[in-house]
Order: C-alpha cells, then sequence, then structure tokens
C-alpha cells in the first residue's frame, strides 16, 4: 500500500486543533503529504478515503476514542497493514499497554516536539521498509520519545 | 595734816575718834564732842571718845536704836543734821534727848555715813553748840567719815573669819561624830569634805597597803558610778544600795547611799551623800527571802502533783466529770464547766440550756448508778451552752471501786460527736460528688469514642479528599500539558525557521520562550508524579535490563547538558555485574535526576555514575559523585524533603522545583530500595541507590 505519490501520507488524529494544525504544518514542512481527522469516527473515513502511510493517532478522542478506532482500524482488512502512532498526553504507564493492545505500533507522549514526532514518524516508516525487504512480518519495534 | 598724819597709823575706832576730838578740840576750838559709833550687827550706839567733858559717864554712854522717839535715832537713821540748842524749861528739856551735854548747853548732831552709798549712817557726833559750822569743819567730818568707814570695814571682816571658823570647826565635830560615812563632793564626783568614818573608805595613804589601797580605789570608783548620773539628772533624796569593800579587811559592806543635791550659789552645787551601813540588815533579809523560797519550793511541789491531775483533765478536749457515789459532782474539766456551770453574766436562755445538760446529766448518771455495769456508753443530747445548738455527745462512763468493792466515783467522758456527724454528712457529700465525677467521666468517654468515631470518619473523607485532589492534580496537569504542548511545539518550529529565517534579537527571545517553557514543563511533571504517587496511581512495571545499558541511556538523555557545563562525566562499573529485575522506568528516572543535580551543582571537575553489588544482602548500589558545592550535614536530611532546596531565596542560584529528591526518594521506597548521601561542603556529594537485585513484580 504506498502511495504513488513520493510524499509520504501522514494521518494526523487530533480533536485538539493547535496541536493538530502545528504537527500538520510541520510534517508538511518536513516533506509529508498531510491528512487530518478529529475523531476516531472520521479517522476511519479518511484512513479508508486516503490510504495514508502512517497514521498519527491521539489516544483522547470525542465521537470514538483512539483505542477503538485504532482496534478497528487493524480488524479491517483494508487499513490492517497502515501502521498507528499513538500520541497522548496521559504519560502513565497503564496506557501505553492499552494501546498496545489495541494494536497500536508505536507509543509517543505529548508534549512531542514536533522534529521529534516525526523523527518517530521516520523510524517507524524505515523499520516498516526494511522488514518488508527482508520478507519478514516482524512487528514494530517500541520507541519511546520524550522531550523530558 | 596733823590729823591725817594721825589717822593713818590708827586701826583702833576709839583710838581714831579719840585723836579726831583732840584735833577739832585744839584746832577749830571746838571745846566739848562726842563720837557715838554703832558696831555692826548691835542694836546701839557707844560712845566711841568723848573730848572735854569731865563727867566720867560720857565715856560710857549709849543709846539703843530700839528707842524710836529718841531724836538721835532720828538723825541717825534719817542721816540729818541736827541743832538742839540750850533748854530753859522744863518742856525743852522734853524735846531734847539725853546727853553728856548740860541741859542750858546747845549742841550740833552730825550723822557720820559714806554719802550716796545708801549705807545706813554708822554713828553720830555731838558738838558743842558754840562753835560755828565752818568748811573745815565740813572737810574734816568727810575725812573722817571716810577713816572710820574703813576700820569698821576692817573690824567686821576680821570679825566675821573668826566666826566662820568656829563654826567650821563645830561642824566637823559633829559630822566625825556620826558613825555613818559622810561625803561632800562636787558635781564632777569629786571629794570635797569627808568624815573621819569615810576617809577610812576613800582615802588611804601611800604608807598603806596595797590592798587596803586598792579596796579604796574600787570604793572610789562605786561611789563616783553610784553618784555621777544621780547629781546631774536628779535633786532630792535618794535611797539607793551600794556594795563597797571594807579596806581594813577586804570584806563586802552594803551601804544605803542617801543622796541629796545642795545648791549653793557661792560655792556651786553639790552633792551631799549619807551612807548607812546595811549589811547585816542584808544578810538577814537574804536568809529570810532564802528560808521564803524553800517554803515556796515545797508548796510547789506538793501543789504540781495536784495541778498535774488537774492539767491532764483540763488538757483534755473532752468534757470529763467525775461524780460521787450520790450523784453529786465532785470533779469537772473546764469543756464540763462550759456544759454544766453557769456562766456569771448569763441570759436567762442560757441558764436554762446549762440547766436543761445538767437534768440530761444527771438522769444518764442516775441510770449508771443503779445498774450493775461496771461501764456504760450512751448519748446525750445536750446543748452547745454558749451557741445553743444541739450537741448529742457520746457519754463512756466508768465505775472506780474502793478495795471494798463500794463505790467511790462515777467518771464520765463526753465525746462531741457533732464532728463525726458532720464528717460522716461531708463524707456523704464527697461520695456523691464522686459519683457525679464518674458520671461526667462516663459521659465524657461516650462523648471522646463518638469524637473518636467522628474523627476516624473524618480521616476518611480526609484521605478520600486527598486522592481527589491528586487525581484532581493529575488531571490539571494532563490539561496544562496540551496548551503548553503546543506553544513548546510552535516555538520549536520558529526557531527552526519553518515560518521563514529569523532576526538573531528574535531567535534570542524565542530561545527564552523555550527554556521557560520547559522549565514549566518539569515543574508539571513532577508535580504530576507526586500526585500520582500520593493518590497510589503509580503502577509498577518490572522487567529485567542490564545496568550498563540504563546508565548509557541516561547519560545520553542528558548529553545536551553535560556538553554545556564542560564536565567530564565517567562510568565505573564493576565486572559481571548481575542484571537488575525492577521497574525500568523509576530507576532511570531517579538517576536522570541525580546525574542532572549533579551537573547543575557541581562547576569544576567531574560527575562519576558507578554501580557496585552487595553480595551480602543482594544489593546494587548505583551512585552518582560529583566534586561540586556539596551538603553541610544539618541539611543533608532536608533535601528529601518537598518543596526543599537549601537557598530558599527568591534570587537563588539553582533553578527547580525542589520536588526532584523527594521524587526520588518516594520511588527508591516503592522500589524497595533507598537513597542516601554523603557529602562535605566544598569538597562534593555521592548519592546512592541502593536497590535489591530482584525487586518485586
Amino acid at each position: 500500500m504506498t502511495n504513488k505519490d513520493q510524499r509520504p501520507r501522514v494521518l494526523i488524529v487530533d480533536d485538539y486543533p493547535d496541536a493538530r494544525e502545528m504537527y500538520s504544518e510541520y510534517l508538511q514542512y518536513s516533506g509529508f503529504d498531510v491528512v487530518e481527522a478529529q475523531n476516531g469516527q472520521e479517522a476511519l473515513q479518511r484512513a479508508v478515503d486516503e490510504q495514508p502511510d502512517i497514521i498519527l493517532m491521539d489516544l483522547s478522542l470525542p465521537v470514538m476514542d483512539g483505542w477503538e478506532a485504532t482496534r478497528r482500524l487493524k480488524a479491517d482488512k483494508r487499513t490492517a497493514s497502515i501502521p498507528v502512532v499513538a500520541l497522548t498526553g496521559h504519560a502513565l504507564a497503564g496506557i501505553s499497554d492499552g494501546a498496545k493492545k489495541a494494536g497500536c505500533d508505536a507509543f509517543v507522549t505529548k508534549p512531542c516536539l514536533p522534529e521529534d514526532l516525526v523523527k518517530e514518524i521516520r523510524k517507524v516508516l524505515d523499520d516498516l521498509a526494511s522488514a518488508s525487504t527482508k520478507k519478514t512480518r516482524r512487528s514494530a519495534k517500541y520507541g519511546k520519545n520524550t522531550i523530558n | 595734816m596733823r590729823l591725817l598724819e594721825g589717822f593713818i597709823s590708827r586701826t583702833d575706832v576709839s583710838d581714831t575718834a579719840q585723836h579726831a576730838l583732840q584735833w577739832i578740840g585744839e584746832t577749830l576750838g571746838i571745846a566739848k564732842s562726842i563720837c557715838l559709833v554703832r558696831p555692826m550687827g548691835d542694836p546701839a550706839l557707844f560712845a566711841a571718845g568723848q573730848y572735854g567733858f569731865t563727867n566720867p559717864a560720857a565715856s560710857s554712854f549709849t543709846v539703843s536704836l530700839e528707842e524710836w522717839g529718841n531724836p538721835l535715832v532720828n538723825a541717825l537713821n534719817n542721816r540729818k543734821e541736827v541743832f538742839f540748842p540750850g533748854a530753859h524749861s522744863a518742856a525743852d528739856r522734853k524735846r531734847r534727848p539725853a546727853t553728856p551735854f548740860d541741859d542750858d548747853a546747845a549742841f550740833h548732831v552730825v550723822p557720820l555715813g559714806v554719802s550716796g552709798v545708801g549705807d545706813e549712817a554708822f554713828g553720830l557726833l555731838l558738838l558743842d553748840g558754840r562753835a560755828s559750822v565752818t568748811s573745815e569743819l565740813h572737810w574734816f567730818i568727810s575725812v573722817f567719815v571716810q577713816k572710820l568707814d574703813q576700820i569698821l570695814r576692817q573690824q567686821a571682816l576680821t570679825e566675821g573669819d573668826r566666826k566662820q571658823g568656829r563654826e567650821r570647826s563645830l561642824l566637823y565635830s559633829i559630822i566625825n561624830a556620826v558613825s555613818d560615812p559622810i561625803l561632800l563632793t562636787d558635781t564632777e564626783g569629786r571629794l570635797l569634805i569627808a568624815n573621819q568614818r569615810a576617809l577610812t573608805l576613800f582615802t588611804a595613804s601611800e604608807e598603806e597597803s596595797e590592798g587596803r589601797r586598792g579596796a579604796v580605789r574600787m570604793n572610789n570608783m562605786l561611789l563616783s558610778s553610784a553618784l555621777s548620773s544621780k547629781a546631774i539628772e536628779e535633786t532630792g533624796a535618794r535611797r539607793r544600795e551600794l556594795l563597797l569593800v571594807n579596806p581594813a579587811d577586804g570584806s563586802d559592806l552594803v551601804f544605803e547611799l542617801l543622796s541629796t543635791v545642795t545648791e549653793d550659789p557661792r560655792q556651786g552645787s553639790g552633792v551631799v551623800s549619807i551612807l548607812r551601813n546595811v549589811t547585816d540588815l542584808r544578810r538577814a533579809s537574804e536568809e529570810i527571802e532564802e528560808n521564803y523560797r524553800k517554803m515556796r519550793v515545797a508548796e510547789a511541789q506538793a501543789r504540781a502533783e495536784s495541778d498535774r491531775l488537774n492539767l491532764i483533765i483540763d488538757s483534755v478536749a473532752d468534757p470529763i466529770v467525775v461524780t460521787d457515789a450520790s450523784g453529786a459532782t465532785s470533779l469537772m474539766n473546764e469543756p464540763a464547766e462550759r456544759l454544766f456551770t453557769i456562766p456569771s453574766g448569763a441570759s436567762e436562755i442560757e441558764q436554762r440550756w446549762v440547766q436543761t445538760n445538767d437534768a440530761h446529766f444527771s438522769s444518764f448518771i442516775a441510770g449508771m448508778l443503779v445498774s450493775a455495769d461496771q461501764r456504760r456508753n450512751g448519748e446525750i443530747g445536750l446543748v452547745d451552752a454558749k451557741a445553743g445548738e444541739p450537741m448529742p455527745v457520746e457519754a463512756i462512763a466508768g465505775k472506780i471501786l474502793s478495795e471494798h468493792g463500794e463505790l467511790n466515783a462515777v467518771v464520765t467522758i463526753l465525746h462531741d460527736r457533732r464532728e463525726a456527724i458532720e464528717k460522716a454528712e461531708l463524707y456523704e457529700q464527697l461520695q456523691h460528688a464522686a459519683d457525679e465525677l464518674e458520671r461526667k467521666i462516663q459521659a465524657a468517654t461516650a462523648d471522646i469514642a463518638q469524637q473518636n468515631e467522628l474523627l476516624r470518619r473524618q480521616a476518611i473523607e480526609l484521605e478520600q479528599a486527598s486522592a481527589l485532589k491528586s487525581q484532581f492534580l493529575a488531571n490539571m496537569s494532563h490539561e496544562f500539558r496540551t496548551p503548553l504542548n503546543a506553544m513548546l511545539g510552535y516555538t520549536s518550529m520558529l526557531l527552526q525557521g519553518v515560518a521563514g529565517p529569523l532576526e538573531a534579537p528574535v531567535k534570542r527571545q524565542l530561545a527564552r520562550v523555550e527554556s521557560n517553557g520547559r522549565h514549566l514543563l518539569t515543574i508539571i511533571n513532577e508535580i504530576l508524579d507526586i500526585s500520582r504517587i500520593e493518590a497510589g496511581r503509580m503502577p509498577l512495571q518490572a522487567s529485567k535490563f542490564k545496568i550498563y545499558d540504563l546508565m548509557s541511556e541516561v547519560r545520553a538523555e542528558l548529553d545536551p547538558i553535560i556538553l554545556r557545563s564542560k564536565l567530564t562525566v565517567t562510568m565505573q562499573l564493576e565486572r559481571d555485574l548481575p542484571q537488575l529485575v525492577t521497574d525500568r522506568q523509576k530507576v532511570k528516572q531517579i538517576l536522570v535526576n541525580l546525574l542532572s543535580n549533579a551537573v547543575k551543582f557541581t562547576h569544576h571537575g567531574g560527575v562519576t555514575l558507578s554501580a557496585r553489588r552487595n553480595a551480602r544482602d543482594r544489593t546494587i548500589a548505583l551512585a552518582v559523585t560529583d566534586t561540586g558545592i556539596g551538603i553541610s550535614a544539618a541539611d543533608q536530611d532536608r533535601i528529601f524533603e518537598d518543596f526543599r532546596q537549601l537557598d530558599n531565596t527568591p534570587t537563588r542560584a539553582y533553578g527547580g522545583t525542589g520536588l526532584g529528591l523527594s521524587i526520588c526518594r518516594r520511588l527508591a521506597q516503592m522500589l524497595d530500595g533507598r537513597i542516601s548521601v554523603q557529602s562535605q561542603v566544598g569538597k562534593g556529594s555521592t548519592f546512592t541507590l541502593t536497590l535489591p537485585i530482584k525487586g518485586r513484580k
């Protein structure tokens, strides 16, 4: 599932406009194609429609939260292969577990500087690329990167 | 001049008068003259000399001054010259005084006396009436008067002296005849006159023995001390006792001293003292006194016995009454008297109280007398005869029997029961109060139990409130971080030039925004950590990991600030360290905190991360050692307290919330480990995190 466009496409799901738009702006600046969604429900639709290379998922969302949305994405054949990076302000240990169970491929704690987020996205995409090169399906390694 | 020459040598009145009369007879031609002189103190005029009289009676002519009608006496008293003409009839003769002059011969009477002095005339000069009174005669009279006056005075003086001498010797013989010593002393106590007896006591000559002279000195001292105060302070006779030493044999002599102050205007005042020997009298009186004393002692001893009994009875506070076999009172002590005798001046009601008491007591005794009991106890309702209050008494009576078994007396002791009754009442009140107190204590205890229950509930509520607070803080921290995320993100983007290149000052200012935003984030994170720990919402996730990996990660995380500080950070790890099984994230958080502190507080030198194994208690010690400013011993405990930075001033040199070490300590405790510090001011500090090799899951 690759985009014909050379620029990798990122779906950002966040209900907080300032954060969403900030990441969006920086990702575009960093050479990504960006698609946005404000809640889990919208994210499902967008993922199917836009076929992004990676999804950046805030976990606490209105209408449908991030865990539920991730579970559904992973359950849908059309979107199951798209890696999901969970993005949350809840730095509690239990949350990353929940995210992992829901099928997230990586986990990033807010606050997260735009450049750190970009690093993480690139890392996930590279891992995925090398894994498909080896023809071996392995789950992506968890990476953790916080400002502090 | 012959007259004056004749006067000089003459000292006798008649001789002088004779010479003078002869002189006027021959010189002035006064044929007949008589000089009458009054000797001092005599009540008559005597003829001191005559001239020209043949009749021998003229030489012995006298005039008594008591003849008031005599013109001669008048002339003398009035100091007046009188001329008597010759008498020619019987009436004339009557007017003339009798003189040696013939009846028909006239004569002058001239008084003799020093003029102007106020003295009486001391004599008269009778001159022949045929002679004329010339100035020469007057001159003669004045000279004659002076001479005569001189002689008379001289005579009077010698006569007085003689008389005094006689009187004095008479006085001496009188006082010497008195057997008691008599003394006259002046006001200073000096001896003026003493009689023979006194001299033996108070004077001693040089030849006499030393003992006698000593006794005399002593006596003088005793006497003057006895008199000194006396003579000055008092007048009039005083009697007092004076103890002296007999110079003859050294024995004591007791005198009664009578001293009288005499006031003599010429000689000054003195003290006349008469000493009466009362030695024997004193001895007798002492004997009498001694006998009297012995008698009194004997009497007192006799009385003491009976007094002792009375004293014992009287000293008993309880009334005691002794009654004889007939029931009559034979003895009672003072407390009993107050109950059973009517005091003088008692009112009618008081009398009645005593009578009532008497009646009650009598009936008690009567009962005792008729009964066969040896002893009897009973209660009598008496009245306090003073206050009129009811006075219940306990009566204890005992019979005293003679050796033949006959009743001699009954002794009754009455004991006032009022105090006992009062005590019983007080005890009851006390008991009541104690019950009351106990009730109150029980009530209070129940109250306290209720309070405790209330407190327990409040504690639970507080705990819940605290948990809610922590939850709230955790939520708030999350809410804080969302906008902070945007702020930090946009700042970072601006600094990277996402919106285009920036001027240097703008870049500098944005860098400030960024560093402050990061600081705020740290604070929020630490508050969040503390809240989570307190709320028990900090779950542990144990995993197995290598210490080297963890330490490298910690150093890598702080690489930017280590580079800025220009310090060297080295790692010293023992070989063959086992892997740790514990919450890796928490251990990392602690080490990051310790290392960032070490870098922050060290200006020179370096920081060492070390790890060594303690096989004995299966622990690993992870230490961060710096060469920084150090912490004084007193402050080493306090640094682990919440919000504690040693420098609490607003302008403190080092940033931070002061929560870092507090969080580290709590995290270490959660991991069953501990954090300790060793430090020396100016030398550096070592913070050691000790953890079990295998922590709990």
